[in-house]
């Protein structure tokens, strides 16, 4: 990959041309016994000395000056949580604040009891659980050995997606967590929904606010932000999306597939917007014309009405037509909108629903915003209507291309989702944007979702296996590439599925050419309605467990992408069965080892 | 119409064997470890619906075709799948018969197990699946197996079905030609375990105990070989498509014997002047007890002294063009240790299927179906396969598959002849508008499944036919019809090469159009022109029924005409005159 070599060859050009080898000796001996949040603190130290040029004056003790921070610390599975974070630690920044950011995962919890402030933003998945990179925090911190904090002030940001019936609870077991063990809110926990965008930036404001008496430094220069390195800095972003060209659409499915799967290609021209393999793209996009026109008319506006919204932080009046095409969500129904809906119309059978949250949260599954409408009928005022919305919000996918192999395209496997309500087809927002609405050399609005946590090893002679059955098959097809083109020894084994093989066998001609050039090791198969029982990945897994178990044995990464609610679990027991049965431990170690597994980013998981 | 040995001769032109560096299917067949190869391994790899390297041919042997959908490949190459590979399977069936209890396994696994649902009746007399999934294959053999069908060597270098004539009247004589047809069929079946222990699952033979093909040799045949047991006066097996013809010669009503017909084949290659269609020489006749001691020696000396080299020429008919007429018979003579003895008389009058009703010497009613290209499906308001599905519920005889794609319900008793007839009629089986044209015109499957096609055969005709008729109705020729048939590629299984007049195909939309073929099929047609499109053709056919009609001699033939009327020359010896301007 570009990027990497072009961070490798800063850290070579510029480290020997700084530091002499004396110096840089006795660098590492004073730095020797820090932990790593000492050197993250040091490294903030030095650099702030390097922009003001002179010794940085420091409160005496270290102890006052930890006392004085400002810890970000954030869970992330997608990258969300890690974007909120940073810009918290910015605008703390820009206010004097001298902040750390930290990844839970490489944050020791114990170390809460010396903190002064902490700010979690913490994300949750589908089904209450933590990220992955924050289940030993999170284990840690709930758990008997959790230290009293009576000194701390903390606040919670949750992110979450309130069609889960768990929604944010992440961010609430922290909180509630925290509370217990004494600690104080700075502000009350503020829970996120998918469009967390305006709420996130306002609750930044405020934590910002309160926290810049107490935290204020009488040295601004003492404010730096201490990050991560991030491979791939880049003007674009969620706030700031590049404007690429719609390169294709092309069907991968055969022609009696029950699926509708595309292969999109991206142009990124020369942008420079660089990903890796495994990172997400984020696609904006459009509401389909028709639906739009579908619900104006069964809410009996006109379409000129005027609404105002608050668009990028500002206040912004456009007719209700513009706010449904292009600002507010009508593809995914939250729950709220069912029991605002229920209220408006007094019907009592959706009265019932949004009463119960798991039926409320079902039913918004399935129906669109025009079905809720269409099933009861009420009268609403416009503004009333765009309030009750949440705003749109890009997609998320993952990347199916490595730009080893295609340079400046990006590419990505979408499935069409597609389904029926009350004899009306209906149609997922991005996927019929991307496989149906937009044309080829057509604007298209995208950003990179950098994901850390799902990276090919930096040895490429280590083995990897990957699973990633249906759409889960996209990073895979990035990994193959990345892995090409790296000229990477280490063994890959796929394994894919889907419903049958002659129609559902997505890039079957590649994975074909892979194993002929010898690039794949094994591909196992799973599909799941060619034969009167039902196969799986997971079976396929099991089928060659001592295989599976050798692999680990010998530092296999372990890769799973796609569906989050079935699949992804089923796996994660097959290869807990697999290394209990195979590695003659009990569950507990097992357990245990594939959680070493994670905790040495061996196994890790891109799951939706 | 007598047949006999050709009057005019050309000269031999080369050696007994042809040396050489041997064609790669020799290599192939070779290695194959007596067909087996690595077949078994090809079953296990889920990762293509195909079959790699030598296997793509070796199944042949076996009886299937690798093929693919060839309407969606461009569209699957895009998808980024492969293309939609599947096998076609053809059974071995001497003489196309089977029994209705086979016919109803048939018919449900077709159902179960295939993509196209269909039975599909072929030119040499069998049925054949299309549209198999390479997982579901040796679940259709095991099931074929059940019920005593096999499919060993009804492709590739072999001796294929076996066909006899499906003549219903001649019911002592068909009984007894079918049970040679039969004995040939099984006479020449391979020895090797390969089908069994590859598609049955059968345990594996000792590698340690020699193996040995005693008729075929471990290299098989040098190229397909094919076999008829015809009775006159219906040539319906087109004897001079064929390697070997034993013609029934009989005398009062008992089969004595059959004159020898060597070296007859059809296919050719497009602009390859060596290779050509030809008609079967006349060897003389033999006693039927000496019938299997004379087929081995024709079998052996084409085995022995076919071309390994050029597989183009590699059939019976090049090898008698080769070393000559005279030389081939008295190799045949020394290897069955007698002589041919003199040709006895015999005429050919017809080779279409009488369709209907007719009575046997037995007293038994046969039934024959016509069968639009031979495709046995419910199509809308034509449910064919429901319908022969509840024929064989109740039928006492058997069915007699007919090398015109045809079906006949044979030996059934006067008091059951209202009730078949009834479910003929109900599920379209029988069906009175059938015009004489339509009978006498028959296609190849070609398009979308035979990966050799060049042009539409198969779904070309239908409509074909139906413009032919208007044509004919149009001079005044509406009670007359031409044999008229189709054939995707060079390669002949439509037979359009003893077609009075005859399209092969060239190219997409593109045909060669033969014409002189005659009724009997003892006649192969000449190339009028080339490349036509389909309006050409029609435009051409419109043109030579117009002269037809208005210089025809009283009952003249089409095919007969258009060599009288100088429109074509006729083809007497196919390697002087087939190519000849």
């Amino acid at each position: 990959m570009p990027q990497e070599q072009l961070s490798t060859q800063q850290i070579t050009n510029t480290t020997p041309s700084s530091l002499g080898a004396e110096q840089l000796a006795l660098l590492q001996q004073a730095t020797s016994g820090y932990s790593s949040l000492q050197l993250a603190w040091a490294s903030g130290y030095l650099a702030a000395k390097s922009e003001t040029g002179q010794d940085v004056q420091l409160s005496p003790a270290p102890a006052l000056a930890e006392a004085k921070t400002l810890t970000i610390l954030y869970a992330s599975q997608t990258g969300n949580a890690k974007g909120v974070a940073s810009q918290v630690a910015q605008s703390a920044s820009a206010a004097g604040i001298t902040t750390k950011l930290i990844n839970v995962c490489d944050y020791k919890a114990k170390a809460l009891k010396n903190e002064s402030h902490v700010v979690i933003i913490a994300s949750t998945n589908g089904e209450g659980e933590p990220p992955d990179d924050a289940l030993e925090f999170h284990e840690f911190l709930l758990g008997k050995k959790a230290p009293k904090l009576p000194n701390l002030r903390y606040s919670v940001l949750a992110l979450g997606d309130s069609s889960y019936e768990f929604f944010c609870q992440t961010g609430k077991d922290f909180d509630e967590r925290l509370q217990a063990l004494g600690a104080q809110q700075v502000l009350p926990r503020i829970d996120c929904d998918v469009d967390y965008d305006s709420d996130s930036e306002s609750w930044t404001l405020s934590i910002v606010e309160n926290l810049k008496e107490e935290l204020t430094q009488t040295e601004a220069a003492l404010a730096p932000v201490i990050d991560l390195p991030v491979a791939n800095a880049s003007q674009y972003s969620k706030q700031n999306p590049l404007t690429a060209e719609f390169l294709l659409s092309q069907k991968i499915t055969g022609r009696d597939s029950a699926k509708d799967v595309r292969h999109i290609e991206i142009d990124l021209g020369d942008s420079g917007l660089t990903y890796q393999a495994g990172d997400a793209l984020g696609v904006y996009f459009d509401n389909d014309q028709a639906l739009v026109a579908e619900l104006l008319t069964a809410l009996n506006f006109t379409g000129d009405e005027q609404v105002t919204l608050k668009i990028n932080g500002e206040q912004q009046t456009l007719t209700v037509k513009d706010a449904l095409t292009t600002e507010l969500e009508i593809t995914q129904t939250a729950p709220a909108f069912i029991e605002f809906w229920a209220n408006q119309s007094g019907d009592e059978a959706l009265l019932a629903i949004a009463a119960d949250k798991n039926s409320a949260r079902e039913f918004s599954a399935k129906h669109q915003i025009i079905d809720v409408i269409n099933l009861a009928s009420a009268t609403v005022e416009p503004q009333t209507l765009a309030d009750s919305l949440r705003k749109i919000t890009p997609r998320l996918y993952s990347i199916a291309s490595a730009q080893a192999e295609v340079e400046e395209e990006v590419h990505l496997t979408v499935g069409l989702v597609n389904y029926e309500n009350d004899g009306k087809q209906r149609f997922g927002g991005a996927s019929h944007f991307l496989a149906n609405r937009i044309e080829e050399g057509q604007p298209i609005r995208v950003f990179v979702e950098h994901n850390d946590n799902f990276r090919l090893p930096s040895d490429t002679n280590t083995p990897v296996i990957m699973i990633g059955p249906g759409t889960g098959v996209a990073p895979f097809r990035a990994f193959m590439q990345q892995r090409e083109a790296q000229g990477a020894q280490g063994d890959n084994w796929m394994f894919f599925g889907d419903q049958t093989f002659t129609q559902d066998f997505l890039y079957q001609v590649e994975w074909k050419n892979y194993l002929k050039s010898g690039l794949l090791t094994r591909l196992d198969l799973a599909f799941s309605r060619d034969q009167a029982e039902k196969i799986y990945v997971q079976d396929r897994l099991k089928e060659n467990s001592p295989a599976v178990f050798q692999w680990l044995e010998r530092g296999a990464h372990v890769y799973i992408c796609g569906d989050m609610s079935r699949m992804a679990k089923d796996v994660e027991a097959t290869l807990l069965d697999i290394i209990a049965t195979e590695g003659k431990l009990s569950e507990q170690q097992a357990e245990q080892y594939l959680k070493d597994l994670r905790n040495a980013k061996r196994y890790q998981k891109d799951v939706y | 119409m007598s047949t006999s040995n050709n009057s005019e001769k050309v000269a031999p032109s080369g050696p007994l064997i042809v040396e050489g560096k041997l064609s790669d299917n020799e290599r192939l067949k070779k290695e194959s470890g007596f067909l087996r190869g690595t077949m078994a391994d090809d079953l296990q790899d889920r990762t293509t619906g195909g079959m790699t390297g030598d296997n793509f041919q070796l199944i042949r042997f076996h009886g299937m075709y690798q093929q693919d959908d060839r309407d969606i490949r461009a569209e699957r190459a895009k998808q980024k799948l492969e293309p939609l590979h599947s096998l076609m399977l053809r059974a071995r069936l001497p003489g196309g018969i089977i029994t209705p209890t086979q016919w109803l396994g048939v018919d449900k696994w077709a159902t179960e197990h295939t993509m196209y649902g269909s039975v599909r009746l072929t030119t040499r007399q069998t049925f054949q699946y299309h549209g198999i999934l390479k997982p579901n294959i040796k679940t259709v053999h095991k099931a074929l197996n059940s019920i005593g069908i096999d499919t060993i060597g009804t492709a590739s270098d072999m001796n294929r079905n076996v066909l006899c004539t499906a003549n219903p009247y001649q019911s002592q004589v068909h009984h007894d030609a079918y049970e040679w047809a039969k004995k040939i069929s099984e006479h020449f079946l391979p020895h090797t375990n390969g089908y069994a222990e590859v598609w049955l699952d059968e345990e594996k033979i000792d590698s340690t105990v020699k193996q040995e093909e005693p008729i075929l040799g471990s290299t098989y045949l040098p190229r397909k070989f094919k076999t008829t047991v015809a009775i006159p006066p219906l040539n319906d097996v087109d004897i001079h498509g064929n390697d070997l013809n034993f013609v029934a010669i009989e005398e009062d009503g008992k089969l004595i014997g059959f004159n020898v017909l060597v070296g007859g084949g059809l296919a050719m290659t497009h602009g390859d002047k060596a290779t050509y269609p030809r008609k079967a020489d006349d060897f003389g006749f033999i006693p039927v007890a000496n019938t299997i001691a004379f087929a081995e020696a024709v079998v052996t000396t084409q085995r022995d002294w076919g071309n390994r080299v050029e597989r183009k020429n590699a059939k019976t008919k090049y090898t008698i063009d080769r070393v000559g007429v005279d030389v081939f018979k008295a190799e045949v003579e020394r290897r069955a240790g007698s002589k041919f003895e003199q040709t006895r008389p015999y005429e050919f009058t017809q080779r279409g299927d009488r369709i209907g009703w007719s009575e046997g010497f037995d007293g038994k009613h046969y039934l024959a179906l016509f069968i639009e290209n031979g495709r046995i499906l419910d199509f809308p308001n034509k449910p064919l396969k429901t319908g022969m599905a509840e024929i064989a519920k109740i039928h006492q005889g058997d069915f007699r598959i007919t090398a015109n794609q045809n079906l006949i319900v044979a030996g059934v008793a006067t008091e059951q002849k209202s009730e078949i007839e009834a479910i003929a009629v109900k599920h379209g089986l029988m069906d009175a508008t059938v015009s004489e044209q339509r009978k006498n015109s028959m296609a190849c499957v070609a398009f979308p499944t035979c990966p050799l096609a060049m042009a539409e055969s198969e779904r070309y005709l239908p409509s074909l036919v139906t413009d032919v008729e208007a044509i004919l109705a149009k001079h005044g020729l509406a009670d007359e019809s031409i044999i008229l048939r189709v054939t995707g590629c060079p390669n002949g299984c439509g037979r359009a090469m003893l077609a009075e007049l005859g399209l092969v195909g060239k190219g997409p939309g593109k045909y060669n159009m033969h014409l002189g073929g005659n009724i009997a099929g003892t006649r192969i047609p000449k190339m009028y022109k080339e490349n036509l499109n389909e309006q050409d053709i029609l435009n051409e056919i419109d043109r030579l029924s117009a002269r037809w009609a208005a210089e025809r001699t009283p009952g003249e033939a089409f095919g007969d005409f258009t060599i009288r009327a100088g429109i074509i020359k006729e083809v007497k010896i196919s390697v002087r005159d087939f190519y000849d301007v």
